[in-house]
C-alpha cells in the first residue's frame, strides 16, 4: 500500500492589491496534483524555478494549507485535521530545507535545536537519557557528540547542513520531504551528503521526496521521478533510463539542455525559446505549448491531462499517443 | 560547439593575456591573508579557458585581479606579479589605465546580473554609458548600436527594451542584457565569473548557446569561471585546477577529464553524478573533509589531508611543486595519476634532474 496518497491537490497564493486591499488574483502554484508514493520508495521532483515543486513539498505536509485537494498518510486523510489532531503526523513528516543556514535558529545552539522537537513530540521515554540521544544522532549523521554546544555559524555548509538531517530525524520520522537538500553544497561536499542521505534511507526505512532542480542528481538519488511545469504535473517516469523513457516535450528539453560530462561529447545543447509563462495568469491550454515544438492549435486551447499512454507511462502532452 | 581548433599542438600563438606568478593578498583584521599563491596561466586568442574549482579555492579573485576590480587599499599582489595585457603589466597599471581596458579590451560579467546592473537606471542607458565611455559615436549611433547588441543577444522587441528597467527582465533576459553590457566595445577578452549559476538549465543552454555563438563572430577569449564540471565540458578548450588558491592542474578539457593527473581533479570528476549512468549500489565516490581555512593551511601538500593516495611525510611536510607530470602538462602533486595501473606515479622521482628548485 501506498504511504502517501495526495489527490488534485491545488494550491494558489493570493495577490492583494488596490485600495481596499482586496485580492485581485491568484498565483497558480500547484495545479490539481495527483500521486502515490509507496513505502520505502524515494520520488523525485523535478523543475525550474517557480514550476511550484517547493510548494507541493510544503502543502503534502501541511506547512502550506492547501486550496484543495486531499492529502493521505497510511489511508488517513490528513488535509482537514485540526492542530492537535495533526501533531502525530507531523512527527511522521519532516522536511530538510535548502539552506540549513537560514532553516536553523541561530541563537540556539545545536542541542537546543534538538531538544525542542523531540521535547515538543515526547520522542524519548521517561527512563531515556537526552544526552545520550542527542550524542547518537549526531554520530548518526557524521558529527561529533561535542559539536552538540556549538551554534549554527560555527559550522560549514555541509556540516550545518548535516543538522538539519539531524533536525529532521530526530523525531524518527517516516517520511522525509528533501527540498532542494544539497544545492547550494560545493560538488564534493554534495556527494557526501547524498550518500549520508542514502544510507540513513536504508538504515531507517524512510519514505523520501527529494525536490530538485538538478535531473542528474535526481536520476542518481531516486527511484521515480515527477516533472513540473507551471504548477502542473507533465511526466512522471522511471529514473533507470530518462533518456529512453522520457516521452513529454519538456522533459526531453530538460534533459537535452543539460551540459554532458565528456568534452568529445558535444552534441549541441536542447535549446527552448523564451521563458516560463506567469504563474498569475497561466495559458488556458497547456503551458509549455508556447516553447514546444510539437504544439499544435489544439494544445494551445486544451489542457492535457495527465493519463496513462500507450507506453504505459504518465505523460501530459496531446501530441504523445 | 565543434571549435576545438587549438587543443593539442601549442601552436606558436603570442598569448594575449600572459598571467605570471600571481599572488593576491588581502589585509585584514586578523592579519595578511594571501587568497591566491603564486597563479600562472595563458590565454589565446579565440581561446576558452576554464577556471574549476570549488568554493574558496580563489577562482573569483583571479578573475577580479585581472580585472583590477578588488580594492586597491587593501590589496596586495607579490612583488613579482605579473598580470602582461599585450605590453601592459596590470598589476602596476594606473586607475587611469585600468579604466580604458575595462569595459573596452577586457569585460566581465558576473553570476548575479541583478546586482550587477544598476536598478535605477534603463538598460539602455546602461547599455549606452559603456558606449559613450569608449567610443567616439553619436548619440543617434549610439542608440542604434544599443538597439543591434540587444538584438545580437536575441532580446526579442529590443527597441522597447531598451526602456525597461533590470525588474521588468527575467533572470535569463538580465544576463543577455550583461552579456550585451560586456560585448558592445567588442573586447578582446570576456571574463565571465559563474555566468549560469543563478540561471535553470533551459536558460543556461541558450546562455552558453550565445556565448559559443558570440565567441565565434567576435573571436573573443573568454576566461569562464565556474564549479559545473558539465559547462566546462561543454564550452571550454582548456581548464585550469584551482585548490586552496592554487593551481594544482591544468590542460585541454580532453586531457583533464579523461586523464586527471592530480587525486583532486580525478575525485572531483567522479564525484558528480553522471546522466545516464546510474550506480546499482546508490552511492557516489566522495572526497571525505572539507577545503582547509586559508588562515591554517598545511604545512605540505593543501589536498593531504583528504587524499587517499597520501602516505608519506612528504605529502605532509612538503608542499609539491606545480611541474610536468606524465603527460608533459603541469600537476602539483608528489605522486601524479594516470600511469595505465592506475597507481600514483612517482613524479619527483623520475624528474628529479629536471626540476632543480
Amino acid at each position: 500500500m501506498s504511504l502517501i496518497e495526495v489527490r488534485n491537490l491545488t494550491k494558489r497564493f493570493p495577490i492583494r492589491g488596490g485600495v481596499l486591499n482586496r485580492v485581485i488574483n491568484h498565483v497558480h502554484a500547484v495545479s490539481d496534483i495527483s500521486f502515490e508514493i509507496a513505502s520505502g520508495e524515494t520520488l523525485g521532483v523535478v523543475g525550474e524555478s517557480g514550476c511550484g515543486k517547493s510548494t507541493l513539498g510544503k502543502t503534502m505536509i501541511r506547512l502550506l494549507e492547501p486550496t484543495a485537494g486531499l492529502v493521505a498518510y497510511e489511508g488517513e486523510q490528513i488535509t482537514g485535521l485540526n492542530h492537535s489532531e495533526m501533531m502525530p503526523y507531523r512527527r511522521k513528516m519532516q522536511i530538510i530545507f535548502q539552506d540549513p543556514y537560514s532553516s536553523l535558529n541561530p541563537r540556539l545552539t545545536v542541542s537546543a535545536t534538538l531538544k525542542e522537537a523531540i521535547k515538543l513530540h515526547r520522542v524519548l521515554g521517561d527512563g531515556d537519557s537526552m544526552d545520550d540521544y542527542i550524542d547518537t544522532l549526531m554520530r548518526q549523521v557524521g558529527l561529533r557528540p561535542d559539536d552538540k554546544r556549538k551554534f549554527p555559524h560555527e559550522f560549514s555548509g555541509g556540516q550545518r547542513q548535516r543538522i538539519g538531517i539531524a533536525r529532521a530525524l530526530c523525531v524518527r520520522p517516516t517520511f522525509i520531504v528533501a527540498d532542494e537538500p544539497v544545492s547550494a553544497l560545493d560538488v564534493s561536499i554534495q556527494a557526501q551528503v547524498l550518500n549520508l542521505m542514502k544510507d540513513l534511507k536504508d538504515e531507517l526505512g524512510l519514505t523520501m521526496m527529494f525536490i530538485s532542480h538538478d535531473l542528474k542528481v535526481v536520476e542518481h538519488f531516486c527511484d521515480r521521478v515527477l516533472v513540473m511545469y507551471l504548477g502542473h504535473v507533465v511526466e512522471e517516469l522511471p529514473t533507470d533510463n530518462l533518456d529512453r523513457d522520457a516521452e513529454h516535450p519538456y522533459t526531453k528539453a530538460l534533459l537535452g539542455a543539460n551540459p554532458i560530462d565528456d568534452p568529445d561529447d558535444r552534441r549541441p545543447l536542447t535549446v527552448l525559446q523564451g521563458d516560463v509563462p506567469s504563474p498569475i495568469n497561466p495559458p488556458a491550454g497547456c503551458a509549455f505549448a508556447g516553447r514546444c515544438e510539437l504544439a499544435t492549435d489544439r494544445c494551445k486551447v486544451e489542457r492535457p491531462v495527465l493519463e496513462r499512454k500507450e507506453s504505459g507511462r504518465m505523460v501530459a502532452c496531446h501530441e504523445v499517443a | 560547439m565543434s571549435d576545438t581548433t587549438h587543443s593539442d599542438n601549442q601552436a606558436p600563438i603570442e598569448p594575449l593575456l600572459k598571467v605570471r606568478h600571481l599572488s593576491t593578498r588581502f589585509k585584514t583584521d586578523r592579519g595578511v591573508l594571501t587568497a591566491i599563491d603564486d597563479v600562472s596561466f595563458d590565454l589565446a586568442p579565440g581561446e576558452t579557458l576554464g577556471i574549476v574549482g570549488e568554493s574558496g579555492c580563489g577562482k573569483t579573485v583571479t578573475s577580479k585581479s585581472v580585472m583590477r576590480l578588488l580594492p586597491d587599499h587593501l590589496t596586495i599582489y607579490g612583488d613579482d606579479s605579473e598580470i602582461m595585457y599585450k605590453d601592459l603589466n596590470l598589476v602596476r597599471a594606473s586607475a587611469g589605465e585600468m579604466r580604458k581596458i575595462r569595459g573596452d579590451k577586457i569585460a566581465m560579467i558576473f553570476q548575479e546580473p541583478m546586482t550587477a546592473l544598476n536598478p535605477v537606471f534603463t538598460i539602455g542607458w546602461q547599455l549606452d554609458e559603456t558606449l559613450k565611455y569608449h567610443t567616439d559615436l553619436n548619440k543617434r549611433q549610439r542608440r542604434e548600436r544599443v538597439i543591434e547588441m540587444l538584438r545580437l543577444v536575441e532580446i526579442p522587441n529590443p527597441e522597447q527594451r531598451v526602456k525597461e528597467y533590470p525588474h521588468q527582465l527575467s533572470g535569463g533576459m538580465r544576463q543577455r542584457v550583461m552579456i550585451a553590457i560586456a560585448l558592445s566595445c567588442e573586447p578582446d577578452i570576456l571574463i565571465a565569473d559563474e555566468p549560469t549559476t543563478a540561471l535553470d538549465v533551459t536558460i543556461q543552454a541558450q546562455i552558453l548557446d550565445l556565448m559559443n555563438g558570440l565567441k565565434r563572430k567576435f573571436n573573443t577569449s573568454i576566461m569562464l569561471i565556474t564549479h559545473d564540471l558539465g559547462v566546462v565540458a561543454t564550452v571550454c578548450d582548456r581548464v585550469m585546477v584551482m585548490y586552496a588558491g592554487r593551481v594544482i592542474e591544468s590542460g585541454s578539457v580532453g586531457e583533464i577529464f579523461h586523464n586527471p593527473q592530480h587525486p583532486y581533479t580525478k575525485a572531483l570528476l567522479e564525484s558528480i553524478p553522471k546522466h545516464g549512468r546510474k550506480r546499482a549500489d546508490g552511492r557516489l565516490p566522495t572526497i571525505p573533509g572539507i577545503v582547509p581555512s586559508l588562515w591554517e593551511l598545511p604545512e605540505g601538500c593543501r589536498f593531504e589531508a583528504r587524499c587517499k593516495y597520501s602516505d608519506s611525510d612528504r605529502c605532509i611536510h612538503q608542499e609539491p611543486e606545480l611541474r610536468p607530470g606524465l603527460s608533459d602538462r603541469p600537476v602539483r602533486c608528489h605522486y601524479a595519476l594516470g600511469s595505465p595501473d592506475e597507481r600514483p606515479v612517482n613524479l619527483t622521482a623520475s624528474a628529479a634532474e629536471g626540476a632543480a628548485g
